[in-house]
């Protein structure tokens, strides 16, 4: 009851409001525009000094479950008689590039179906907490061996390097930004999409 | 005659002509390989220039940089008709082009959102996200005092045109006046606007001296004017249904508001009543710029940096710039707006706009005319800064290179460089002569919100979401 007396009395008086000053002070050409905050420059000298220290090559996903080669390849039969068993096609999703051109089909021992190669990747900044779709530029390093990356063999937790060029980053030098790190954070060959959180 | 038609390589016919069309001399016989120069000296004898001043020179608009000879063979101009060749005088001043930050001067809390130089080029103020303005000593390039006295972030500041007040207008909508020369505040905060403050222009020195009245726009729609020495408000000019975006008091003693409603209002001072109302624009309006913009901004101080003692000097000084900027044309406005075009408006002839600028692909926020109002200078948000010709309003060049969208713009005293501010962190001096990058000042670790060129063209200041104020130098 006495609460239910309170509100009502708090109701009628009138206070004048508190405007607290906020954070994230825009100019006024900027106020009633709804911006979406946009990433701070990378490379804060701070922040890439703090990095350095605590450890080089701190990735989202630092331990993933390690893939077999019978799961990773499908061996493939060949010969009149098919009884040669050399060649060996992969079951993941790959990156081959734009310039790519098979070998002699005679000749090749790994064959990546086109079904299952990717060329974008949809990229989450990690602090935007915003997705974009970019694309992939190259594989950097996919953590079952080396083999692997030479391929272009894209599994959960491969380092890939995508086009940030959309993103409009600039160095504390002034040079345009182009291409960062991202690591997948999902298995493309059961989605169909590469899904990769951007290194920061 | 005869002479013309069959020697059709030794001399050209030419008339030479002023910016506003009239011409300078009789059509005279000209050698083709006059260069540029010669022209220059030409004109000056013509003119009875006792210094030579230097010209450039215009053949439909495309500046002419060679020998007449080759210009011709390029264009197969017919030399039957007299060619005409518009000169359009330079400033006599050079301004050198800043290429390096000489100092990055932290003191704001918040980010800093607005930065202006005075009339003089000798102080500068800033005012910030934190609610105070600060003022900058450029010879040592430390801060010189701290002003407190707002409740909420300091969106815009204003310096009188002869250099004496500062007022700054705050999220909260109310308005200081500062001492530039103590630091402290003349008196209370003026109250009277509801939201916060959008705009704030002076009343030109030549119109009244010492300067006491000044307009300030809000976004509750009105824009007030208020007098410095009487501390109150003389008159409310409401009309605007939406907020207004942007004020400009003109030399002529009426003010030019536009809005969010898609209208610029023009009213006239001494009752308070809307005289014009002018309609185009699709969406909200933006930014507004004055053809006589950079003189009524800088009063009776130019390029030698001479400093006058009394009101009544500076009046008459102020008032010579003005008409000799002005000339005989009627005043100019460009407008830009959210719907990606701008407008240019003769207010005093039509009310009908004289020309439409399409071309930029995102909002224009920021639109600037050159200090001799030759060009119009906008920067959008669609990363680039485009160039126009300031009379005619006809597109010139577009100023590609910035990776995010560009906020604002300041033109060196001399009309001859651009600077640009953006979201992307850097500012870039554009050369409108080559019209190519000139110098990337990159070294902000944020968006960069304000830039200003000094009157007297030595320095740049720009202020950004990284809460430090950065001077440049050439």
């Amino acid at each position: 009851m006495k609460k239910t007396l309170a509100m009502h009395e708090e109701s009628t008086s009138r206070r004048k409001s508190d405007d607290n000053v906020q954070d994230g002070a825009v100019p006024a050409y900027l106020l009633d525009r709804d911006n979406t905050t946009r990433a701070k420059v990378l490379s804060n000298t701070i922040k890439q000094k703090r990095k350095e220290k605590a450890g080089k090559w701190d990735v989202p996903l630092p331990k993933v479950r390690p893939v077999a080669e019978d799961e990773m390849f499908k061996v493939v039969r060949s010969g009149k008689r098919k009884t040669k068993q050399w060649k060996r096609m992969v079951t993941k999703a790959t990156f081959v590039g734009p310039g790519f051109t098979r070998k002699p089909p005679k000749y090749e021992r790994f064959i990546r179906p086109t079904g299952l190669r990717f060329t974008k990747a949809h990229v989450t900044h990690p602090e935007l907490k915003c997705t974009f779709n970019l694309e992939i530029i190259g594989v950097k390093k996919n953590p079952n061996g080396p083999m692997y990356t030479s391929l272009g063999v894209i599994t959960k937790g491969t380092i890939i390097e995508v086009n940030v060029s959309e993103l409009g980053l600039v160095t504390p030098a002034g040079k345009v930004v182009w291409g960062k790190y991202a690591q997948v954070t999902n298995n493309p060959e059961n989605d169909g999409c590469i899904n990769a959180v951007l290194l920061v | 005659m005869v002479e013309e038609k069959s020697e059709m390589v030794n001399n050209v016919m030419c008339l030479l002509t002023d910016p506003d069309g009239a011409p300078i001399g009789a059509p005279m016989y000209l050698p083709q390989n006059a260069t540029p120069q010669h022209l220059t000296q030409i004109v000056n004898k013509l003119l009875n220039h006792e210094e030579k001043l230097p010209y450039s020179f215009y053949i439909s608009d495309e500046e002419l940089l060679v020998p007449l000879e080759t210009y011709l063979q390029k264009n197969k101009v017919s030399v039957e008709k007299a060619l005409p060749i518009v000169c359009q005088p330079q400033a006599i001043f050079r301004i050198r082009p800043v290429n390096r930050c000489s100092a990055t001067i932290s003191g704001h809390a918040e980010a800093v959102l607005s930065v202006a130089f005075s009339p003089d080029g000798r102080q500068l103020a800033s005012g910030s996200g934190d609610t105070t303005v600060r003022f900058w000593d450029l010879g040592t390039q430390t801060p010189l005092y701290t002003c407190t006295g707002h409740k909420n972030w300091v969106l815009c500041i204003a310096w009188s045109p002869d250099g004496k007040h500062l007022v700054s207008g705050s999220k909260t909508g109310e308005l200081i006046c500062w001492d530039p020369q103590t630091g402290k505040s003349l008196g209370n905060p003026l109250i009277g606007h509801k939201k916060w403050i959008t705009g704030i222009s002076w009343e030109p020195v030549h119109l009244n001296a010492p300067c006491r009245r000044f307009v300030s726009a809000s976004k509750d729609g009105d824009a007030r004017i208020w007098d410095v020495s009487l501390k109150k408000c003389v008159m409310c000019l409401s009309g605007h249904t939406l907020a207004i975006t942007c004020v400009k008091w003109g030399g002529d003693g009426v003010i030019y508001t536009g809005s969010q409603d898609c209208t610029i209002k023009v009213w006239e001072t001494t009752q308070g009543k809307l005289i014009r109302e002018l309609k185009g624009h699709g969406h909200w309006v933006n930014s507004l710029a004055l053809s006589t913009e950079y003189v009524l901004r800088t009063g009776a101080f130019d390029h030698t940096g001479k400093q006058y003692s009394s009101p009544e000097e500076m009046k008459k000084v102020a008032l010579e710039r003005y008409q000799a900027m002005r000339g005989n044309a009627p005043e100019r406005l460009v407008s830009g707006s959210d719907d990606f075009t701008m407008f240019l408006w003769e207010p005093f002839i039509n009310k009908h706009p004289k020309t439409r600028m399409t071309g930029h692909q995102q909002l224009v926020n920021h639109v600037y005319f050159s200090p001799d109002g030759q060009w119009v200078a906008s920067a959008s948000f669609d990363k680039s800064v485009k160039l126009w010709n300031g009379t005619t309003g006809k597109f010139v060049a577009a100023f590609r290179g910035h990776v995010g969208p560009v906020y604002q713009i300041s033109w060196s005293a001399d009309s001859r460089l651009l600077l640009s501010g953006s979201k992307d962190s850097t500012l870039k001096v554009w050369d409108i002569r080559t019209r190519k990058l000139k110098q990337d000042l990159p070294g902000h670790a944020d968006e960069v919100f304000s830039v200003d060129w000094s009157p007297d063209g030595e320095k740049v200041a720009s202020g950004g979401k990284d809460k430090v104020l950065k001077l440049w130098m050439g």
